[in-house]
């Protein structure tokens, strides 16, 4: 290759800058760019550490005094932790949720044929190309007259809605691609419809579930619009996104009891990303791709 | 939606009862799936409609019928307009922006020689799981008038003269959002272009290589056509999403400032649940505007969709 490049180059100031080196300073480039990129929320944590006063008199990273006086007024008096463990809660049990149905249904789409298989396909399909965000009234009303639109389980239920279509046409494709060996062979071992499914089917679609349990949890912990709604009346059961929010609101000047909630809203599902990347990354590629 | 699949399907065919009923389980299994899609996703869109000829001021009051007189108004509304415009302005605004800078990342990241390109990719979608919420106090202290960083740094460069309000003033507020907006999304842009470089199989990397095709010319004239189909798709996704920011404006601007920011969700919102100076909410009137819209952007959708197939039937035709 560098050889190569030699060749190529006329000038003399060309040589040196060979295929290797060009890496070297791209490299160089993209890391400038991404510590801009992560400055705000690099910028975050910093301030989540300093005390109001300094925030904005010392711009600098580092905290002269680092101190956690801002979490522990953030968890305590800004009703943080009530926050968290409401956000725990929604995200829980819309995951658990989701990813049942959302298995269930995939599995029974993409492998057996039954009458009406079609026309549901269709009409999952078709709501894809529907913006979700204009749904909020009818969403409301519903949880209204089902007696929940004061509640976290109203919350847990609703949210279960958000891209569930998108869930069982993952589960659905990736069950459709199995060996039909498989089944067959179950059957002949006498084992039966639900059997198969949890004890052979399931354990083989481990990767589309960790995908779906992540993209769930992302799309439930950051939410925001319906629990916005939702806790309106009842600011009792915020989850943290709102919690954030309204904290800003009501105590306009604590700053850095506003970048403490917001680190620790952000450091569970930060944490979350990184360990399961991957997760992440092939759920999205899969829409593409799809 | 879902509950008229049971009943729409008709005894006609002989056998048709016996084969529902062998399917028994298939059903049973589908139930809790067709529950959730039923009551979240397809009720919602058939009452949306159904509630924009409503007059109905609150989850509490009484519904009126009033025909078409929601959508005669909003027609002669012009914050819906203005509002209606803006939506799309924003998309017009922010889907090639964010299409072409993370094309340029991805087609960086996706060389292997690149230093650590699984950090830098990390990095990148780090705001992309960021709750808006949290980027809506981030960015309001970054762009704070008051000695934010922000500020700081264009004045110490001799850039800006006095603080730039960005968000506070009409002028800059929808611009700044659009900005923040990229800078949140782009990641997911990435990682679907990175996807769709993984498709360009490695050997025709190195045929080209072979025949003295590098660099740039290696981008234009080899990958870029392989990965057009897929360009199509991301903008349409990119697209929707664009129409979805309610959440980032109204954790930042609410709409403001004098409505500057005020794109269609935020103005439904406004006139469903947060009605200004304690005005009655005007839940059939925002439904109204919600289902105007909603068709609005549907239409381009399929628009887009089509425009797409011709595109790929071309691209078809002219390959035989």
């Amino acid at each position: 290759m560098a050889v190569d490049a030699l060749a190529s180059a006329p000038g003399s100031r060309r040589v040196w800058i060979t295929p290797g080196r060009r890496m070297w300073i791209v490299s160089v480039v993209l890391a400038l760019i991404c510590c801009v990129w992560v400055y705000p929320l690099v910028w975050m944590f910093s301030a989540s550490l300093k005390s109001n006063g300094e925030i904005f008199g010392n711009t600098g990273l580092i905290p002269a005094q680092p101190s956690f006086d801002n979490y522990v007024r953030a968890w305590n008096e800004a009703h943080i932790s009530d926050y968290f463990f409401n956000t725990l809660f929604v995200t829980v049990g819309s995951v658990v949720i989701v990813t049942i149905a959302s298995a269930m249904m995939g599995y029974v789409l993409g492998r057996r044929r039954f009458p009406g298989r079609a026309i549901i396909f269709g009409l999952l399909v078709f709501t894809l190309f529907v913006p979700q965000g204009y749904t909020i009234i009818p969403v409301f009303e519903l949880l209204s007259m089902l007696g929940l639109s004061q509640s976290l389980w109203g919350l847990v239920l609703a949210t279960s809605g958000g891209s569930f279509v998108i869930f069982v046409l993952l589960f659905a494709g990736y069950f459709s691609q199995m060996p039909n060996e498989l089944e067959e062979a179950a059957k002949m071992d006498g084992v039966g419809f639900v059997r198969t499914f949890i004890f052979v089917m399931l354990p083989l679609s481990r990767p589309i579930i960790v995908t779906v349990v992540v993209m769930q949890t992302l799309y439930a912990w950051n939410d925001f619009l319906l629990p916005l709604v939702v806790t309106l009346a009842n600011p009792a059961i915020r989850t943290l996104s709102v919690g954030v929010y309204a904290f800003r609101g009501e105590n306009f000047v604590d700053w850095g009891g506003m970048t403490a909630a917001s680190t620790i809203t952000i450091l569970p599902i930060v944490i979350l990303f990184l360990l399961l990347q991957r997760y992440f990354i092939d759920g999205l590629a899969g829409a593409v791709k799809g | 939606m879902a509950l008229t699949l049971e009943s729409a399907a008709p005894t006609t065919r002989p056998g048709l009862g016996a084969r529902l009923w062998r399917s028994r389980i298939e059903y049973l299994f589908l139930l809790p799936g067709l529950a959730i899609f039923a009551l979240f996703v397809g009720y919602p869109l058939v009452a949306s409609e159904y509630f924009s000829l409503l007059q109905w001021s609150g989850f509490d009051a009484d519904q009126v019928f009033v025909g078409f007189a929601n959508y005669a108004e909003l027609l002669g509304d012009g914050f819906f307009w203005a509002a209606f415009w803006r939506s799309f302005l924003f998309a017009l605004g922010t889907v090639p922006a964010q299409m072409v800078i993370s094309l340029v990342l991805a087609i960086v990241l996706n060389n292997k020689l690149i230093k650590l390109s699984t950090l830098f990719r990390t990095l990148i979608f780090l705001p992309v799981v960021t709750p808006v919420a949290v980027i809506g106090i981030v960015m309001t202290l970054m762009l704070s008038p008051f000695n934010g960083p922000v500020n700081s740094l264009l004045q110490g460069l001799h850039f800006a003269a006095g603080p730039i309000d960005f968000l506070g003033s009409p002028d800059t507020a929808l611009p700044t959002l659009m900005a923040i907006y990229v800078w949140k999304w782009v990641g997911v842009t990435l990682v679907y272009w990175l996807a769709a470089l993984q498709t360009v199989p490695q050997e025709l990397y190195e045929a080209a290589r072979l025949d003295g095709v590098k660099g740039w010319q290696m981008t234009l004239f080899v990958i870029m056509p392989i990965i057009m189909p897929f360009a199509i798709v991301i903008a349409l996704i990119s697209a929707i999403g664009a129409m979805n920011v309610f959440p980032l404006i109204q954790s930042m601007t609410q709409g403001g400032p004098f409505f500057a920011s005020e794109v269609m969700e935020v103005y439904i919102f406004r006139n469903a649940f947060a009605s200004v100076g304690g005005a009655v909410p005007r839940l059939g009137y925002a439904s109204a505007a919600g289902v105007f819209f909603g068709l609005a952007i549907m239409a381009l959708t399929v628009l887009q969709i089509a425009a797409a197939r011709y595109l790929r039937n071309r691209e078809a035709s002219r390959g035989r």
